[in-house]
């Protein structure tokens, strides 16, 4: 549906997306996931129509949108915050788009009723933006951008301004909503539990560039990179002798480096792996250990819960070979 | 120490702090206004408030309340108008040169009133370059000049509102299908209301109190409720009269002050805002950058003829007329030369501008300092309320009514050389709490607690939190008091003595007189004049205060 070619866009002397190609097929969600100031942001309002193109087309259903403004591409953006219209209530601003294409007053009270309800607002209305909470405001933009059935939704970090629980909440609930509609939608994100959450499909962006994308089990299982790895949540990446030992006591083909997620060591009086544990914290799921393995050097690992390690324990450690990732080539030394 | 008693003491304390700028308020403000208010109501020491309605039922009353009325509607609906595309492509878009253009649309609202009044004459008058169009002497000269003195508080206000407007709301918008006019409908223009209609509100009040404009270009036929005090007063000695139109003025603008004052409890722009970067020039920005050319244009005219025509002597161009200003004018004209005047502006502007600053100061710490209770919170509210008065209350007034209460003793200033000063200062007054109460109430009090708890006294965390963030806006202050000390002119008509008259004073003089020389004299001196303000404004306008001019 939405296809980019060799997009750049640049801002004076930086460039502040470089060469991006990325397709979004209809009815799927893209995430495109990078640390702040990669120029994802500037990637998404290119897609809006609110930056201008250096180089490179990007195309709506097979048609050149070069030219054609913001406001007939017939996309919806949510922004971070919401960005409601502070001087409408709750119902104006969903019928927002609604009214400037004069929908009858009828039609449009009805969608309003369908979309609050949706987003499970229902009776706020009359409700001014002010009063209402961080994620109240949220799911009035959601329900703002999904009054006119926008072919495209672009979410720039829709749940980064709320805190972990509500997050969680609203993540799922938006999920639920992006497949009933069956909306097409590209996400941009620095938080890969958010991308994880919403997304089919991930495009990893650092420094202006894509430097992965595909399918987003695919990208989490063969991080294209050290800097990918550790930004999709592995939690350290191993090289030389450590990676090829570790890879080794899990059976698999060795390679010169590995990123290893905090739970791929389990603590297992059958384990292959000798260590001493050097701290130990338990968490609400699991005990969090940090651990010195023989040969290897220092490791996160986890332990069931209710296990009875201290600080300077000799353990033995099982591998979870679903959760490393052999990397291809070695970043840096 | 008990709890319930702390607001009180803090209130307490709150109030002996005000006590020195209330004192000063109320001497040299509250009292001349009263007195001359009082001229109204007492009629041979006993009172009679019925000889203030028979004045107010003078045909004559209606005709120029009706005047004032309409003619300040009409250019405060015109300046705003006019100013929002400026404010928009000044504050808004990328353009070159734009702190230049920023700096020349402030420079009408500092030039002197006389100035302003001078230029449109030489602009409007017989033989100027728009003499044809016969507008001199009518109300269309008069609106004209109050829309050119007037729009730069427009652009200013209505501007650093919109600089720091989030554009993402317009976006989502556009992104939801609105087009740019249905964008600025819907969402910008409710965004800014606030600062529209304070804005409009401070224009009106400023048009409907306009003296040194309406004075020049009114001749005798037209005048406002604010010329015809002057009238009344110097010419016809009806002092009664003079009072019941003070009081008439008085509550009108009390009542429109107490309307902005409301509209102002909307978050203040200036506080705590995120500029947002200007974007780069589109083609689609044509419409509004024409109509912001046309506006520059239409600043420059009148003061472009205004420097022609004082360069226009009897033999061709020359610089005569400013050779002339060392020596009294024609026919003595006036009694010292105007440089002398010159020399006088400058140094009551100096003393005027460190008695604001000192006040100033003073009042928009006590007005932004963080309330601890409701009641605390009123009294701030109240106070500020009462140090904007000046704003509102007519300069005319005001000299007046120096003149009459300030002349015996205890307080006898008549012979201060201070007295000129003082009432400047007055009126320079709100403006200087207006720039500064915004930077002092953006410092967040966080800040102040947190070096406090590292161990910094009182004097030390006002050295360290508040003074960095003030010292700009602080010198901005001061040129801006300066500034408009330099060309006050309603208080200053009444005050200043015959033997050391300010430059406006002498400029009015000079017009008065017949004689060709004389003319061109007040031409040069209003080159001088406005060169000096414009200078002192560009210089402030480079310190990038953000609430200056945004009242």
């Amino acid at each position: 549906m939405l296809e980019l070619r060799d997009v750049s866009v640049r801002y004076g002397a930086t460039l502040a997306v470089d060469d991006v190609s990325l397709d979004l097929p209809a009815g799927q969600v893209l995430a495109v996931l990078g640390p702040s100031g990669c120029g994802k942001s500037t990637l998404l309002r290119a897609v809006a129509g609110l930056e201008p193109l250096s180089h490179g087309t990007i195309r709506a259903d097979g048609r050149d949108l070069a030219g054609v403004p913001t406001h007939r591409r017939g996309f919806a953006l949510m922004f971070q915050d919401g960005q409601l219209f502070a001087h409408l209530t709750v119902a104006r601003n969903v019928a927002y788009a609604l009214r400037l294409r004069r929908t009858p007053a009828s039609r449009t009270a009805a969608r309003v009723r369908e979309l609050l309800e949706l987003v499970g607002l229902t009776g706020y209305d009359d409700r001014l933006p002010a009063t209402l909470s961080g994620g109240e405001r949220q799911r009035v933009a959601l329900a703002r951008a999904l009054a006119v059935e926008p072919r495209l939704l672009l979410l720039d970090e829709p749940l980064s301004a709320l805190d972990a629980t509500l997050r969680e909440r609203l993540a799922g609930d938006l999920r639920e909503i992006l497949g009933l509609a069956r909306t097409t939608a590209l996400l941009v994100t620095h938080d890969h539990e958010e991308a994880f959450a919403l997304a089919d499909r991930l495009a990893v962006m650092r420094d202006g560039r894509v430097v992965q994308s595909g399918a987003i089990d695919e990208v989490w299982r063969a991080p294209v990179d050290e800097d990918t790895a550790l930004f999709l949540g592995y939690a350290r990446v191993l090289r030389g002798d450590a990676a090829r030992r570790v890879l080794a006591s899990g059976g698999l083909p060795g390679a010169d480096a590995v990123a290893v997620r905090r739970s791929a060591m389990v603590v297992d009086p059958a384990g292959t792996l000798a260590a001493r544990v050097e701290s130990a914290r338990v968490t609400p799921d699991q005990v969090r250990l940090v651990v010195v393995v023989d040969g290897i050097g220092r490791l996160d690992a986890v332990a069931p819960l209710g296990s009875r390690v201290a600080p300077g324990d000799p353990v033995r450690l099982r591998i979870d070979v679903t959760r490393l990732a052999g990397l291809p080539i070695v970043a840096g030394p | 120490m008990d709890g319930r008693h702390l607001p009180v003491r803090r209130i307490a304390g709150l109030l002996l702090l005000a006590l020195g700028p209330v004192l000063v308020l109320g001497v040299l403000f509250v009292l001349p206004v009263s007195g001359m208010v009082a001229q109204g109501f007492w009629v041979d020491g006993r009172f009679a408030p019925g000889e203030v309605l028979d004045v107010l039922a003078r045909p004559r009353v209606h005709r120029i309340a009706w005047f004032t009325l309409w003619s300040s509607s009409v250019a405060t609906l015109v300046a705003v108008v006019v100013g929002l595309p400026v404010a928009h492509a000044l504050h808004r878009l990328r353009l070159p040169g734009r702190s230049v253009l920023r700096a020349a649309v402030l420079v009408p609202f500092v030039l002197p009133t006389v100035v302003v009044g001078v230029a449109f004459r030489t602009l409007l008058g017989e033989g100027g370059p728009l003499g044809f169009l016969g507008l001199d002497g009518t109300p269309v000269a008069i609106i004209s000049g109050l829309v050119f003195f007037n729009v730069a508080l427009v652009v200013r206000a209505v501007g650093t509102a919109w600089e720091s407007l989030d554009p993402r709301p317009g976006e989502a918008a556009a992104a939801l299908g609105a087009t740019p006019l249905q964008v600025l409908r819907t969402v910008t223009l409710p965004a800014l209301r606030p600062a529209i209609v304070g804005a409009a509100s401070v224009v009106f009040l400023f048009c409907a109190t306009a003296f040194g404009i309406v004075l020049t270009l009114g001749g005798v036929r037209y005048g406002t409720v604010e010329t015809e005090i002057y009238l009344l007063t110097t010419t016809v000695f009806d002092l009664r009269a003079a009072a019941a139109l003070s009081v008439l003025q008085i509550v009108v603008v009390v009542a429109l002050l107490a309307v902005s004052a409301r509209l102002r409890q909307v978050p203040d722009p200036t506080a705590q805002r995120v500029v947002a970067l200007p974007r780069s020039v589109r083609r689609s920005d044509w419409p509004v950058l024409s109509a912001t050319a046309l506006v520059l244009v239409a600043v420059a005219l009148p003061l472009v003829s205004l420097v022609a025509g004082s360069f226009e002597t009897s033999g061709g161009w020359g610089l005569d007329n400013y050779r002339a200003l060392t020596t009294s004018g024609d026919n003595r004209a006036l009694l010292v030369p105007v440089t002398a005047a010159l020399a006088t502006s400058l140094r009551t502007a100096v003393d005027a501008t460190w008695m604001s600053l000192l006040v100033g100061l003073l009042v928009a710490a006590l007005v932004t300092r963080r309330s601890h209770s409701v009641a605390e919170r009123r009294v701030r509210s109240v106070l500020d309320g009462f140090f904007m008065l000046p704003l509102g209350v007519s300069a005319v007034t005001l000299g007046f009514g120096f003149l009459i209460t300030l002349d015996q003793p205890p307080l006898d200033l008549r012979d201060s050389p201070l007295l000129v000063p003082m009432a400047q200062a007055l009126v320079a007054l709100p403006l200087v709490v207006r720039t500064l109460a915004p930077v002092l109430g953006a410092i967040d009090d966080r800040q102040r607690q947190a070096a406090a708890s590292l161990g910094a006294s009182p004097a030390r965390t006002l050295l360290t939190v508040d003074l960095p963030v003030v010292w700009k806006p602080m010198l901005a202050a001061s040129g801006f008091a300066f500034a408009v000390s330099l060309g006050e002119f309603g208080a200053t008509s009444f005050l200043a003595r015959d033997d050391t008259p300010t430059l406006p004073v002498v400029i009015y003089r000079l017009i008065g007189n017949p004689g060709e020389l004389n003319y061109g004299m007040a031409l040069a001196a209003s080159v001088v004049l406005a060169a000096t303000t414009a200078c002192v404004m560009l210089a402030v306008e480079r310190l990038r205060v953000p609430s200056l001019g945004a009242l």
